[in-house]
Parts: structure tokens; sequence; C-alpha cells
């Protein structure tokens, strides 16, 4: 009789923590999708209906809104362009040549090997911001500033992606692949390029996520170095939605705002399975 | 079998060379060259030439004893990242604790990992952008959520205060990582093995209990990363602060990033104050990042080497002996 007593007022328990643990959760859910959905809402609406109150269904003003938007110097598909154009050189360069050095690090055995990943490690932390200035000089002195190719090929060395790398290639690779290859008289590149990289396929999947996420999102250094209207980026061009052109074209900031998230929103929806497990793969074997 | 002799040891070496030569190019010597330019006297657009100062230490000593402005931005990073970093591992780990929490068995987990994570990917200057406009003064979507609530008659000016302006500029920072900070989390409790819990739950320790005496202890690494890597990104805090309000109002959310982008790319173009001052954020940041590897290192590791070196050297001392 006790026991079943204890027992019913346990349940009686679990289920008010359960009740209260969804409370928060669907109140942290909302807190997530509530200030998107305003902006997307918002981006069909006009002014006077936007300072009228909130709404979460949308207007007809999609069309004028562009139209505002467009004809004031914002440049959505230029920049979007741009973006791609510095994100997918980002992502290329950055897990094509850090797949290779987790390689040599992996596989050969060669003199300076772990000095050399210590020196990895060591650099991971270095903020972006340390070099800027000294960085900034030397583009303007190469004359490469207002071009993508200092944003695109710093990326050779990302000491981060090269260790997400090596840990994945300890597990992954097996010595006896890289011999038998040998055997079969493929040269040491081309093993790599046609036998390493398929084993790494889902490793640079995941990587290659983050990479162009993170490019697509950079807003300090493309910042400094492009000055030429026709070479901004989208985070670049968010800047100007702030300004005074825009000053009471409320409907126009927000879908100018929208426009900016929606391919991440798309790559976000589309691949999010992978993210969540990225996000927990990459920092338990730190 | 004489090709088994061949050395492949010197392809380890030619497949780290791009990576050694854009680090070389790319990152050392642009940090080098920064710091050098701190020393000089160099200002202006398009200057050719510049010198080392009589004092080559001028411009650290003007931005450590001298500039107001530097040290109120350093001051205002700190605030503002404390302020998001005490509720954010607060929360993660809350939530920690109930996902993983075998009793409570909460269902929608893969839909609320996926919502909570969401800000994290959106460009953080088009939030910066969002929530200005949110809190717009008079009418805004945060000014209508407070007069249909009836929590205040007038329109607010949110962004005129100083410590609403941080507040907000810590909870959009706080909203875009809890997520991350939770799977991160999240994934440690998984790597903790389950015989610990199913031995706790056998002598009758509560979900309390284990979170506090099994969980937290097992975490203690983890979170130190967190705290770690979550610092040193807070010191580059740039993007939100110039965005929402451009480090407004009076200053309140001006922050150590943006006051190197201000000196260096604005107005004067002071390139050597605005290098002495990345200096001076490298150094914070690399004795961080000690503090990091420090308290991180392997400690049993470290240990049996100790160890082992001991009793080689006794072995050693105890063979001279013998001798």
């Amino acid at each position: 009789m006790h026991n079943t007593a204890v027992k019913k007022t346990n349940s009686f328990a679990l289920r008010l923590n359960r009740t209260f643990v969804y409370i928060v959760c669907v109140f942290l859910a909302l807190l997530s999708i509530m200030p998107f959905w305003i902006m997307f809402v918002n981006a069909t609406r006009s002014t006077p209906e936007i300072q009228s109150g909130i709404s979460l269904l949308p207007s007809g003003h999609l069309m004028r809104n562009l139209e505002v938007l467009v004809g004031k110097s914002f440049d959505p598909i230029t920049g979007f362009i741009n973006s791609f154009t510095v994100s997918a050189g980002t992502t290329i360069c950055a897990i094509y040549f850090s797949s290779l050095t987790a390689y040599a690090l992996v596989v050969y055995n060669w003199r300076f090997r772990q000095p050399f990943f210590t020196f990895i490690v060591l650099i991971m932390l270095i903020p972006a911001q340390a070099s800027a200035v000294g960085f900034y000089q030397f583009m303007y002195k190469i004359g490469w500033t207002n071009s993508f190719l200092p944003l695109i090929l710093p990326a050779i060395a990302s000491p981060a992606i090269v260790f997400f790398m090596r840990q994945y290639l300890l597990g992954a690779l097996h010595y006896e692949i890289v011999e038998s290859a040998r055997v079969d008289g493929s040269g040491e590149f081309a093993t790599f390029n046609r036998i390493i990289l398929p084993i790494m396929a889902p490793a640079l999947a995941t990587q290659s996520i983050f990479v162009f996420v993170g490019s697509w999102n950079n807003l300090f250094m493309p910042l400094i170095l492009l000055t030429q209207k026709e070479k901004y980026t989208l985070p670049i061009m968010v800047n100007l939605l702030r300004g005074d052109i825009y000053k009471t074209e409320y409907g126009s900031i927000y879908l100018g705002l929208s426009l900016t998230a929606l391919p991440l929103f798309v790559i976000y929806f589309l691949l999010s399975r992978y993210i969540i497990e990225g996000v927990a793969l990459g920092s338990v074997k730190e | 079998m004489r090709r088994r002799s061949i050395s492949y040891s010197r392809y380890g070496f030619l497949f780290c060379l791009p990576f050694i030569l854009a680090f070389l190019v790319f990152s050392l010597y642009p940090i080098l060259y920064t710091a050098f330019i701190g020393f000089t006297d160099l200002k202006g657009v398009a200057t050719k030439e510049f010198h080392v100062l009589d004092d080559p230490f001028e411009n650290f000593k003007n931005l450590l004893f001298d500039n107001d402005l530097f040290r109120n931005s350093l001051l205002n990073t700190a605030i503002i990242w404390i302020i998001n970093f005490i509720p954010q591992l607060g929360i993660a780990l809350l939530l920690t604790a109930w996902f993983t929490n075998r009793r409570l068995k909460i269902r929608g987990q893969g839909g609320f990992k996926i919502l909570f994570y969401m800000p994290n990917m959106i460009t953080a200057g088009t939030i910066a952008v969002l929530f200005s406009s949110l809190f717009a003064y008079p009418m805004g979507p945060v000014n209508s959520l407070y007069q249909m609530l009836g929590w205040s008659d007038e329109p607010i000016n949110f962004l005129l205060d100083k410590w609403t302006a941080r507040g907000i500029v810590s909870f959009i920072q706080y909203w875009m990582w809890y997520g991350h900070t939770m799977l991160i989390l999240i994934a440690g409790v998984m790597g903790i093995n389950p015989t610990l819990y199913e031995a706790a739950e056998i002598d009758g320790a509560n979900g309390w209990q284990q979170f506090t005496k099994i969980t937290l202890p097992s975490l203690r690494t983890i979170m130190l990363y967190i705290l770690i890597t979550s610092m040193i990104g807070g010191l580059q805090m740039f993007d939100i602060p110039l965005l929402f309000q451009n480090g407004g109002p009076d200053n309140a959310t001006y922050t150590a990033s943006m006051f190197i982008y201000a000196q260096a790319f604005k107005g004067q173009y002071l390139y050597n104050r605005a290098a002495a001052a990345s200096m001076i954020l490298f150094v914070i940041a690399a004795v961080l990042s000690a503090i990091l590897f420090y308290l991180l290192r392997d400690r049993d590791a470290a240990r049996l080497k100790r160890e082992e070196r001991r009793i080689r050297k006794a072995a050693a001392k105890g063979g001279v002996m013998n001798a």
C-alpha cells in the first residue's frame, strides 16, 4: 500500500516536471522563431502597417518593398554573387588543403610531424583582429584590396579544420589501403586524390557547411578590404540598411534583412541534421 | 623487395607545404608586421614612409594609460561578455540536464535542438539590425508588444539607455550561442560511461544527485573549453555592436575590436595606434589560451610521464651504483 502511494506521488511529480520542461522548451523555441517570423512578415508589409502594430500574417506589399529596396543602392543579386564567390572559394581551399595537411600528419612519419601538430593546435586560437592592420597594409602594397583573393587564399591554412580532419582520419583510415595503392603503382598524390578524399567524404561534407556559413557571415575582413560597392558581400550590405537611405522604409529594411538571411535558412533546414551532429563531433574530441 | 625501403617521409613535408606557405604569408608575416607598425608613426591614407618612434612604446603607453576610449572599450567587451556568458552556460546546463535525464524522457528533442541552434547560423549583422528594428522608437514591434500587454502607456526609447543597450547586445550574443553550448554539453554527457548512472540508480541516487555528482564533474574539461573559446570569441565581438547601434548609446556598446577598426580604417587612419591595440588584444587572447592549455592538459598522462622519468632516473642511479 505504502509503496504504491510513493510511486503515485513520484509519477505525479514526474509529470509536473515534464510539463514544466516542455513549457520552457516551447518558450525558447518561440524565442528562436519569433524575431525571424516578424522579419519575414514585415518584409511583406507597408510602413504604416508596420507602425500600427505586430502581425503574424503576411500582407501584400512585398513587390513595392522590393522596388524601394533595389531602387536605393541595395543590390542583393550582386551581394549574393560576391558572397557566394568568396564562400565557395574559401570552402574549397580550406577543405582540400586541410585534408591534405591532415593526411600528411597521419600517414607519413616525417621528422617534424609532432612539433608541427603542436604548432597547429597553438595557432588555432589566434584572433583575426591581431593581424588586421598589417594584413591590410600588406594587401594595399601589392594592390590586392578590392580583390576576393585575400579573403579566399588565407583559408589554405585553417588550423581548426586540419585538427578535425586529422581526428577523423585517425579513426577512418586503414594503413593497408595506402599500402595496396602503392603496390598497384599509384603515386602518393594520386592516392590522396582518388582514394583518401572519397573515404573522408562525410567529414568533408560536414566541415564544408561550417566553413561556407562562417565565410558567408564574415564581416570584419571584407569590411576592411572591400571599398568598391560592386565588390560588397551581403554582410557589408546589411550595413547600408541601417543608414539614412532607408530611414522610414521599414518594410524595405525588413525585406533586405530577409534576403540576406534566406539562403542561410534554406541551407540550415536542408542540412540541419548534419549540422547538429557536426557541432557535437567538432567539440567532443578536443 | 628493394622497393620497400623507399622513404615516403618527404611527402609528409611536401603535403604540408601549402599550409605552411599560406600561414607564413597570410598569418605570421601580417602579425609581425602589425607588431612592428605598433612601434612606428604610421598614419594617414597612402603614407609611404614611416619610422620607429623615438620612444618605441609610445603607442602602447598612450593606449594603456591615457586613452579612456580604449580602456572603456575593453571594459565594455568584458561586461557584455559576462552578462551573456553566465545565463548562456546556465540555460545550456539546465537543458542538458533535462534532455539527458533518463526518467524525464523528453520527446521532440531533435526539433528543439534544431530551433535552439538556428540563430547561430544567421549572419550576426543581420540579427543586429533586426533587433535594432524590433526595438525601434516610437513604434516598433517590442513597443507594440509592451502596449498590448499593458506594460507601458508611453512608447519607450529602449536604445537610449546604456544598460538596456548593453543588455540587448548581451542577449543577442546569448541567444545566438546557448544552443551551440548545449549541443556540446549534451555530446559530452553522451560520452560519460552509462554504467556510472546505472550504479548510481541502484544506490538510490535521484536525478539531481546524479547530475551534481556524476555529470558536472565529468563535464569539467568541456566546460573549461567552452569558457575559453567563448572568451576569445567575446574578445573579438564586432559585428553585433557595430550594426546594432554603432557602439552607442554614449559608447556603452563600443568594443575593443570596434576600437581597432575605427582607429585604423576611419577618421584619421591611425594605423600605428590600432596596431598597438591589436597587439594588446593578442596578448590578452594568448594569455587566456595559455590558461586553457594549462588547465586542459592531460593530467594523468603528465603524471605518468613524471613517474616514468623518476623510475628511469632511479634505475640509472641504481645502475651506476651497481657498477
